[in-house]
């Protein structure tokens, strides 16, 4: 059993078989890192290059802490610092890492589809770190992997993704795994952060009614706004937005059941989670994190397996 | 095809693995024993309960070590781990690693890499059903053998167990 593609460019082009094979081995991989020595010699003839053409924390230092862990050599590159700002492109950039022996490449880029056409390009291994606002797929993965830790399960669970669906790579990706994996999906948000199509091109349902589909869910998973993508306001103002749609420990305390809150980062506090909701015991913020070093080992893993890797 | 061990064999030698084990490790409380996956785990299995059913106690430590993560021929093609269960300390205590065939010693020498990461043991100790003992790639030998075969390179020697085969027995092939 292996994965049925070179690379992890999204979610939309793995199989349902593909999704449960990175998640059965992360679950190994976490394993690995409750050991008092959390490092494996697996990938310890393998260069990984973290190529961050846009700011990250999370991602990076997760990306990074899953190379190190697998014992890869870690390159790590930001934009910001390099030729990129000289004028280089990006195939050039990358075409002149890789000849120095690079076997994977790790990329994050602004613009929609930047690791689709480096892979039409190289013959390395490339893992999309988020692409603008098409997809973010190993965010997908540890959200799966960490409903699945608090729930037991993906097939036939509502989830609930709330907020900002239009900019976010987050709900795009959760979209496709959710919907391949068998879980309900409504997308919660004002009307203006919500695509017009959306209901007809994937299989999830559209509601503007926060508290109603809290009510529905087992899982909500809040998006942060991204004002960063935002060129004409959606919205009258963070205030009018967190009234209506942020969620307080008012709105989860009038609810029936207890669900889960879950959150990619960085959080606007006060804005798409009050404080006290992102702290409070419904949250499993931290354990996505702590999720997302295993569900990326796991990829990693999985897609060095290529004969002679890289070129 | 040939039977080597047939299940009532088998089950003899099972117990005269453990009552070896306990030559050498009197009453088992600093001893841990460590079940290789994904075959070995069929025989440790049954030398813990052999093993229980000895000393009449409930409780041995006991657990299961996957090495895919620490294989030499991990680029030779895509290797999907099994479950790692250890769930007590290995330091300072005097480790028996089990397995159903010993035959380049590369397994075993993956998983004493593996082993180290969850401590330092006292000492480390190999038992295994089948020792090939002329095919050794590496200066790897077991303190418990259960049958030793001179088998050619181009034959195989299987152990197959009832929870995972049609039956219990270790056969040659050629």
């Amino acid at each position: 059993m292996k994965l049925s593609t070179p690379h992890l460019l999204g979610i939309k082009d793995l199989q349902s078989h593909d999704i449960r094979l990175i998640l059965d081995t992360a679950r190994q991989f976490k394993e690995v890192l409750q050991r008092p020595i959390k490092k494996v010699p697996s990938l310890r003839d393998i260069t990984i290059v973290n190529l961050f053409f846009e700011n990250s924390t999370r991602t990076r230092i997760s990306f990074e802490l899953a190379e190190r862990r697998l014992s890869a050599d870690v390159l790590n590159f930001t934009a910001g610092a390099s030729s990129v700002s000289k004028g280089e492109t990006m195939l050039d950039t990358v075409n002149n890492i890789l000849s120095m022996k690079v076997d994977m490449v790790v990329l994050r880029h602004s613009a929609s589809g930047a690791p689709h056409f480096l892979a039409k390009h190289i013959s390395a291994a490339i893992v999309n770190a988020g692409d603008g606002i098409n997809e973010h797929p190993t965010q997908a993965l540890l959200d799966a992997f960490s409903i699945e830790d608090a729930t037991g399960g993906l097939e036939g669970k509502k989830i609930a993704i709330v907020g900002d669906i239009m900019h976010s790579r987050v709900a795009l990706s959760n979209i496709y795994l959710l919907t391949k994996m068998g879980a309900e999906v409504t997308v919660v948000g004002p009307p203006t952060l919500i695509p017009k199509y959306l209901a007809e091109a994937f299989n999830v349902r559209v509601s503007y009614n926060i508290k109603e589909t809290l009510e529905w869910c087992d899982v909500a998973n809040v998006l942060r706004i991204q004002l960063e993508r935002q060129n004409q306001p959606l919205f009258s103002s963070l205030r009018e937005y967190n009234l209506a749609y942020g969620i307080s420990r008012k709105l989860l305390d009038g609810l029936s059941k207890k669900i889960v809150i879950m959150h990619p980062g960085p959080i606007n506090r006060g804005v798409e989670l009050d404080s006290d909701v992102a702290d409070g015991h419904e949250s499993i913020i931290l354990q996505q994190v702590e999720n997302g070093v295993a569900v990326r080992m796991a990829v990693l893993y999985l897609l060095a397996d290529r004969g002679e890797a890289g070129n | 095809m040939k039977t080597i061990l047939t299940e009532h064999q088998i089950s003899l030698t099972i117990q005269r693995l453990a009552y070896q084990i306990l030559e050498n490790n009197i009453n088992l409380d600093d001893t841990v024993v460590i079940g290789m996956q994904p075959r070995g785990i069929f025989l440790s299995d049954k030398i813990v309960l052999a093993l229980k059913n000895i000393l009449q106690r409930q409780q041995v430590n006991y657990g299961l070590l996957d090495i895919t993560f620490y294989r030499d021929d991990i680029r030779r093609g895509l290797l999907i781990p099994n479950k790692t269960d250890i769930n007590f300390s290995i330091e300072n205590k005097k480790v028996i690693l089990i397995d159903d065939v010993l035959y380049t010693g590369r397994t075993i020498r993956a998983a004493l890499d593996a082993l180290l990461d969850f401590g330092r043991p006292e000492k480390v100790e190999l038992c295994v059903l089948i020792d090939r003992r002329f095919s050794r790639e590496l200066p790897i030998q077991p303190d418990y053998t259960g049958r030793v075969i001179d088998a050619m390179v181009t034959q195989k020697v299987k152990v197959r167990w009832k929870e995972k085969d049609e039956a219990t027995e270790v056969i040659i092939t050629e």
